[in-house]
């Protein structure tokens, strides 16, 4: 390399850290800074008044089990709310990719989007509704079957996690299916497959990378997911999203709510760790996470 | 009955009146041909003519709107083309992009095939590595699509298929990707593939040259018909009319009335008043007086000369302005503007000594025999 090329090197590289300031401090000040900080306060004690004093224990990690139910929802709702999800969003975006006709196919997507542009606040509260005594069960009470209770159940939350992160699913899906060459559907056939043993052999394996996404964002974010069993699980089913709020604001209890939070972290760290680690491999060369 | 039956067992591929339409669009409109077993065979025509939709109708992808089609004697309609003893190589290949080169390979072989008992992973493995060993790239079998070249692709392409050992292999514009010397090798290399797995082969293609240097017969397609079925030497030394000549090869067409013919040709009136004779085509139509037709001559038909030493024994001679030289190595090419004929293209060997040294804007004479002319229909 000339002397030339070696400055010129050196004040492109310049200008690269430059340009890659402002995330860097966005990523250290709002995401590493707050999570030390959270790291901190799960090994402290509750203050007389509420709050945080310093201390170090891990009294607040082995009281972990008192928030067990919390937990256990999560864990069970999380993973059932994407399977559904998964199950009932590949077809959908199956058929709007492969099988619709250009103009069902925009109408159809459009009728996926427009809910996003109405509060989900308010959405749920339709949903409220509808799973309420004077909603659906009322009118199941009219066709004679009686005593139907929907709101405040684990299926009511799971009914408004699946309505409300389907979209979340159906368009990685979509993207992964519509970019696939049909050719490759024709080639299959060709060479003797019928249209399922295609479906399992090139369809599915190709758009693997948008089942991996889909999944992957749906589950984080039900993860944390506060709003939906708040609602429509009225306190009965509640997440760790709720949990938190509740050690935070009602009982002041930061230290335990960090720890609460940490080994929610913890567990979402691990979990996508194992499930990338299975899927790799599968389909595309990378995955990616939009 | 029986003499019958046995002709049809020397065909793969046979048509009887075969359409397909969309919609309003004949794609292949009334299409009769039968293709014999062993041989290679093109279909040549330009984008629309049909001659795709033909080979996707051979492979099933699309299923006629009328008549009926055969494959090795047995009826197809109706049939899917996972169940048809034929195998494609597409125009861009579609290589499956999960699977390394030995899975593409092998996917037919992988396949429950009715009839036909599970293969042994050896068995498939044997037949895979005897495929990639057909078309020399034994020692590619782990690799992944995206790491091949366009040739190397070319050839897993047609190992996957051939692997099947399929009745037909199809090839749609199998060389269209492909730069110009490569597609030369593997034009050869396919014409010697077919000969030593003795398949039929069906080529669908827009090069005429690619199916000229290829094909043991062509069949030329416009607006969803065939308009000649033959050799590449009948197509080139007897269209059947205008478009055939003009689409093999090149020539110069001089249209006119017809003002007398016999059984063996004609003459012809031009719009400028000249009187031209020629044969007809020995396939062409036997033309009337009063008919439209063309005056079909073949580039190397003619002869160029200076005006102060024409040759003896001419049947045509005009004199004509040398517009352009085109040199071509062994061979030239010479646009002139001939009186009465317009502009016509010649071609010369560099051995044509009387033409040397002509330059552009030259007064020359140009000439040819009644003979090397074929009097053509228009359509």
């Amino acid at each position: 390399m000339t002397d030339s090329a070696v400055i010129q090197e050196r004040s492109r590289r310049r200008w690269a850290y430059v340009l890659l300031a402002p995330s860097a401090f966005w990523y250290l000040a709002l995401l590493v800074l707050p999570l030390i900080v959270v790291l901190v306060y799960s090994v402290g004690e509750r203050a007389e008044t509420g709050g945080y004093q310093a201390a170090f224990t891990f009294d607040n990690y082995l009281n972990l089990g008192a928030r067990w139910t919390a937990f256990q929802n999560t864990l069970t709702l999380a993973p059932a709310g994407t399977l559904i999800c998964l199950l009932a969003g590949y077809p959908l975006a199956y058929y709007l990719a492969v099988k619709a006709s250009p103009k069902t196919r925009l109408f159809l997507l459009i009728l996926v989007v427009v809910p996003f542009w109405t509060s989900f606040l308010i959405r749920t509260y339709a949903w409220m509704f509808i799973l309420g005594g004077r909603g659906l069960p009322q009118l199941l009470d009219y066709i004679g079957i009686e005593g139907v209770r929907l709101i405040n159940t684990p299926l009511a939350v799971l009914v408004g996690i699946v309505y409300g992160y389907l979209p979340l699913m159906v368009f990685p899906i979509f993207v992964s299916l519509e970019k696939l060459d049909k050719r490759l559907l024709e080639a299959s056939e060709d060479l003797g497959a019928a249209p399922f043993a295609t479906f399992r052999q090139v369809t599915l394996p190709l758009s693997a990378p948008g089942v991996i996404t889909g999944c992957m964002l749906v589950f984080i974010l039900l993860m944390g997911e506060y709003l939906i069993p708040q609602m429509l699980g009225g306190g009965k089913v509640f997440f760790i999203g709720n949990a938190l709020v509740d050690l935070f604001l009602q009982s002041l209890n930061w230290p335990f709510g960090s720890a609460c939070a940490m080994a929610l972290v913890v567990i979402m760290v691990v979990t996508v760790t194992l499930y990338l680690k299975a899927t790799r491999g599968t389909g595309g060369r990378d995955v990616s996470l939009m | 009955m029986a003499a019958a039956a046995a002709e049809t067992g020397s065909f793969d591929v046979e048509f009887r009146s075969v359409a397909r339409y969309f919609g309003e669009v004949r794609a292949v409109d009334d299409v009769s041909f039968a293709l014999k077993r062993g041989s290679f065979h093109s279909f040549l025509g330009p984008s629309g003519c049909g001659k795709t939709t033909s080979l996707r109708l051979i492979a099933g992808f699309e299923q006629p709107s009328a008549g009926s089609i055969e494959i090795a004697g047995q009826s197809v309609v109706g049939v899917p083309a996972y169940r048809r003893p034929v195998n494609m190589v597409f125009q861009h290949y579609a290589l499956f992009p999960h699977m390394d080169v030995a899975a593409n390979v092998g996917y037919g072989l992988r396949q429950r095939v009715p009839g036909r008992p599970r293969l042994a992973q050896g068995e498939i493995d044997r037949r895979v590595a005897e495929a990639l060993e057909l078309v020399r790239l034994p020692q590619l079998a782990r690799r992944r699509i995206w790491e091949l070249s366009g040739g190397q692709q070319q050839r897993v392409a047609l190992a996957r298929a051939l692997v099947n050992r399929p009745t037909v292999l199809l090839l749609d514009e199998p060389l269209a990707a492909l730069d110009r010397k490569l597609r030369r090798e593997m034009q050869i290399e396919l014409q010697n593939l077919q000969r030593e797995v003795g398949i039929t082969f069906v080529l669908v293609t827009h090069d005429q040259e690619e199916a000229l240097s290829m094909s043991d017969t062509i069949g030329i397609m416009k607006d969803g018909k065939v308009v000649q079925l033959g050799s590449p030497e009948e197509l080139y030394d007897a269209p059947v009319n205008r478009y055939v000549a003009d689409f093999v090869g090149e020539s110069n067409f001089f249209a006119g009335q017809v003002a007398g013919s016999d059984n063996t040709g004609g003459t012809l009136v031009t719009a400028s008043g000249l009187t031209l004779k020629a044969p007809f085509s020995r396939l062409g139509a036997r033309l009337k007086t009063g008919d439209r037709a063309v005056i079909a001559l073949r580039p190397e038909a003619i002869g160029l000369w200076r005006p102060t030493s024409p040759p003896a024994g001419l049947d045509v001679a005009r004199p004509a302005r040398l517009t352009n030289r085109i040199y071509l190595g062994d061979h030239s090419e010479f646009q002139v503007e001939a009186e009465g004929l317009g502009p016509v293209l010649v071609r010369l060997p560099k051995s044509a000594t009387h033409a040397q040294g002509l330059e552009p804007g030259d007064q020359v004479l140009l000439g040819w025999q009644h003979e090397r002319a074929l009097m053509l229909a228009e359509s």
